[in-house]
């Protein structure tokens, strides 16, 4: 027992290996939130009247609005006025190429093990890198033109698929949505765009890697993703934030829109600072990510691994309103030392034939609090629905909390709805096996733990799977009760 | 999280009622509750425990507030008994305990049953000790509503090594042919070390008028000691909130069976505390609702201590447009290594207006345990239903067929025949299974 717990101590004292400070001169908005913040980010973007507007209007909103208490988290009030709304790199230049790129830049990247060059070598990604809230290289992007696939930030998507924006920003997760979205919608400095044409097959994996940066700057993101009748694309998101004492708040909005026959696959791997041991510092990161199914036949799959962030406050959810339409949500969160973490999903069923499965695993360590909160809802009219859930949490040591709050609520007699949810720890018989085979006790927890989250890890593009299985490697290894 | 007041008008009826009345027992404990109801008030469906139980407005809406028990002419008992149970038979018209309906005669030896108010004046210790203290009046305003009014109650006590064998019935009958009835009664059970005791409760409403009626419940089970607990709620003009405590101290064993068949809204609030180690607890429910029936079962079991193990099984059929409601939380605390505790919930929809609304909820603190939750909502399996018609069996006695496999086996852990060939006859006359 002795043994397990140095092994545990050694583990989780591990300090964050991704924290530094790169020093890009920023062009800040001055600290606090008022409308005169909203009209300085608008005209800093040299955004349209409409845009201005709607974000005033969501600032009206959010200011009548009160912050959600529900969530099983606890932090100390966030103080939105101590806040810096908008920092951009200053140099701003367009750039055809990678050498363009402020070779800091290109630094960060290659320390973060992502850099842009080996990517588009190697993996074929198109990599829209987004430092604090300009997004600075698109790569690749020539490439999806000839098909029509529109990838790009979203202010450059303002200027120039003003129709497009106009029309679907905020129609999946609109700006008096709640708290956060409102204040996203209010503030929100950049993000990405993509439109997948009808019948377009994307040929390959979109990406955007987001860092947070500058201190005492919130990161507002915001990200919509069309899909066309009869596409299809796979997006990922990835996240990596420097070593900060003060908690970063972090409210992002995602909308995925796909229509008739259409799918859209979005993976994400959250590594933000999660605090260090002692639970001081560290993101939040509250974030309201929603799919529509809106044409029969579509599908949105949402897949995440969630190892970072101080507070985790996340719910991937898919309205399937679309008749045969398919949400997915596969999820690996793990928590550590003093994190929290309040994720899961929503499923709406409104459409008939609708399925949707939820896979939930969540892994806690340390005096982390990990919890899954999700929703089935089939509406009246949704005739056969089918929903499977399983939520698996696992326990290491015995100071963490696992919660599960699932919501199922059926208005229709023809639903066929499952909810199955299991708690346990790692069994001493599993690593007696292991290390009676020469397996070291390390070794065997890494194994165990990717046996356990495999599940969900299989979902993610193969990019993607390599890193999530070192992130999951490095939280929890050794960990054992 | 706070409750939110939906109709201040029946909050301050109630507290306003309460500075009129004048009652003899517990006064610091009904100002406490008074005080909560107060400030709280009753909960609207904002209340994310009365999300799908909107019982405030129904209350509002077919009861005038009144703090009084309702006249009765109630002469026999006969009606509400089950037949060929062999019983120490406890009655209650409209909240007020009657001494002549009741018989209680050849108690173990020192087996006390007497009512609340007569255990205020000679019960002094146990009262003091025990109660009030395990419904918490500050978690839910209706316990609150109880702890302020309670009009009567029953006092049981078994002293340590006693076995109570013959079950004690205890019924609560509703007389609403003149008024309408609104009551509020109380149970505080002391079960000592090395002993047992089984209840069964079952509330029946004759007349007309709406009747209204909360129950605080509070089992103290001690070490080694046994509880069996029935209750049944087959009356159609029910409105009631239902809060049950158990407390279980080491090695001690507890069953409990809750069948719902009839009523406007229901709600039981029921709360296990597992406060000592090697404790087994069965807890199963079975709700078989139709016409506008509202059942919300809202259970809690909660493992304080190591090596206890829980199963609980609620399963529920719901037709017409019944609305079928179960929350179902365990806890496990920190120090509870080595539990294990079980629990499902499964729903069958028949009817194209009925709605379930379920929430399996696992809070847990331990890492050395072993806990699950299944929920399911669906229907009666294909292929079983065309295996009996493939066999001349015709539609609507294989659906009954079926229907009642599916809910009799919630049936199994209850041990008294008599009263388990009852249940079944309920359950199977619902179901229309007589062929």
């Amino acid at each position: 027992m002795s043994k397990d717990n140095q092994v545990l101590e050694e583990i989780t004292s591990k300090e964050y290996e991704h924290g530094w400070n790169v020093n890009l001169e920023a062009d800040e908005a001055p600290k606090g939130l008022n409308e005169d913040t909203v009209r300085f980010i608008s005209a800093k973007k040299g955004e349209p009247e409409w845009l201005l507007e709607w974000r005033l209007k969501a600032f009206s909103l959010w200011e009548k609005m009160t912050e959600p208490q529900w969530a099983n988290v606890n932090h100390p009030p966030i103080n939105y006025q101590e806040i810096i709304y908008y920092s951009a790199p200053k140099k701003k230049v367009t750039l055809g190429g990678l050498d363009e790129v402020d070779p800091e830049l290109i630094k960060t990247f290659e320390k973060l093990g992502i850099s842009i060059t080996e990517q588009k070598r190697l993996t074929g990604v198109a990599v829209d890198a987004v430092i604090d809230s300009v997004s600075v290289a698109t790569t690749f992007k020539d490439k999806l033109g000839e098909l029509g696939i529109i990838f790009c930030s979203f202010s450059e998507a303002v200027r120039e698929h003003p129709d497009l924006i106009k029309k679907y920003l905020g129609s999946v997760v609109p700006i008096n949505d709640n708290y956060f979205a409102a204040l996203n919608s209010a503030v929100f400095s950049d993000g990405s765009f993509c439109y997948i044409p009808k019948g377009v097959k994307c040929p390959m994996e979109l990406s955007t890697y987001f860092r947070i940066n500058a201190a005492n700057t919130g990161q507002f993101e915001r990200t919509l993703i069309i899909a066309d009748e009869g596409s299809y694309v796979s997006y990922l998101e990835g996240c990596t934030a420097p070593m900060r004492d003060e908690n970063q708040l972090h409210a992002a909005v995602v909308e995925l829109y796909t229509m008739k026959d259409a799918e859209i696959k979005y993976s994400t791997v959250q590594n933000w600072y999660p605090g260090d041991k002692n639970g001081k510092g560290g993101i939040y990161n509250f974030v309201t990510k929603r799919g529509l199914c809106a044409g029969d036949h579509s599908k949105i799959s949402w897949t995440q691994v969630e190892t970072g962030s101080a507070i985790t406050w996340k719910y991937p959810s898919c309205i399937l309103k679309g008749d045969y339409s398919v949400g997915e949500f596969y999820s690996v969160a793990v928590t550590n030392n003093y994190q929290q973490a309040d994720t899961g999903t929503k499923m709406i069923h409104i459409g008939k034939n609708t399925r949707s499965r939820i896979v939930s695993k969540g892994i806690s360590a340390g005096k982390s609090q990990n919890s899954y909160r999700g929703q089935v809802h089939v509406m009246k009219r949704a005739s056969n629905a089918r929903n499977h859930s399983q939520c698996d949490s696992l326990l290491m040591g015995d100071q963490c909390g696992a919660h599960t709050f699932p919501y199922i609520d059926v208005e229709n007699n023809s639903a066929r709805i499952e909810h199955e949810a299991t708690t346990s720890k790692i069994g001493e018989d599993q690593i007696f096996y292991c290390l009676q085979r020469g397996i070291s006790e390390e070794a065997a927890v890494a194994l165990i733990v990717n046996g356990y989250a495999k599940e969900v890890l299989n979902q993610l593009p193969m990019e993607f799977a390599v890193e999530a299985q070192k992130l999951l490697a490095l939280t929890l290894e050794g960990s054992v009760g | 999280m706070n409750s939110t007041i939906t109709h201040k008008d029946l909050t301050d009826e109630v507290v306003a009622s309460f500075q009129e009345a004048t009652f003899g027992e517990a006064t610091l404990n009904r100002e406490k509750a008074i005080q909560f109801l107060k400030k709280n008030g009753l909960p609207s469906t904002k209340h994310e425990e009365y999300r799908f139980a909107p019982i405030t407005k129904s209350l509002e809406r077919n009861f005038t507030w009144r703090n009084e028990v309702s006249p009765s002419s109630i002469k026999s008992i006969d009606e509400f008994l089950i037949p060929s149970l062999d019983a120490y038979v406890l009655v209650f018209v409209n909240g007020a305990y009657s001494t002549n309906l009741s018989v209680v005669n050849n108690l173990p030896g020192g087996v006390k049953v007497k009512t609340l108010s007569e255990a205020f004046e000679h019960e002094k210790e146990i009262i003091d000790q025990y109660f009030d203290k395990l419904v918490a009046s500050e978690a839910d305003s209706f316990a609150a509503l109880n702890s302020a009014f309670w009009q009567e109650g029953i006092f049981i006590h078994v002293p340590e090594n006693i076995s109570v064998e013959k079950p004690l019935l205890i019924l609560h009958i509703n007389d609403a042919h003149q008024t309408q009835v609104i009551a509020h009664t109380r149970i505080l059970a002391v079960i000592e070390n090395n002993s047992s005791l089984n209840v069964i409760e079952k509330f029946d409403s004759i007349g007309n008028n709406p009747v209204f009626n909360t129950l605080s419940e509070e089992f103290v089970v001690g070490e080694h000691a046994s509880l069996e607990y029935c209750k049944t709620q087959n009356d159609d003009r029910l409105h009631q909130v239902a809060n049950t405590v158990i407390h279980q101290s080491n090695s001690s064993q507890v069953n409990t069976f809750t069948l719902t068949l009839q009523g406007k809204v229901i709600r039981n609030n029921f709360n296990i505390t597992i406060d000592g180690e090697h404790c087994e607890s069965h807890f199963y429910g079975l709700y078989l609702l139709n016409g506008s029936t509202l059942a919300d079962n809202h259970t809690v079991v909660d493992h304080r201590k190591a090596n206890s193990f829980s199963n609980e099984l609620y399963k529920g059929i719901m037709d017409g447009n019944s609305k079928g409601v179960f929350n179902g939380k365990i806890f496990v605390r920190p120090h509870a290594q080595k539990t294990n505790a079980f629990q499902s919930n499964r729903n069958i929809i028949i009817s194209d207006s009925a709605t379930v609304n379920t929430k399996p909820q696992l809070e847990i603190w331990a890492d050395d345990v072993k806990c699950s939750h299944g929920c399911t909502t669906g229907q009666l399996d294909e292929e079983a239903m065309f295996y009996l018609r493939s066999r001349g069996i015709s539609e609507s006695i294989a659906k009954a067929m079926l229907l009642y496999a599916f809910a009799a086996d919630v049936l199994t852990p209850i041990k008294n025949e008599a009263l388990k060939s009852y249940l079944d006859g309920l359950i199977a006359e619902r179901l229309h299974t007589h062929f």
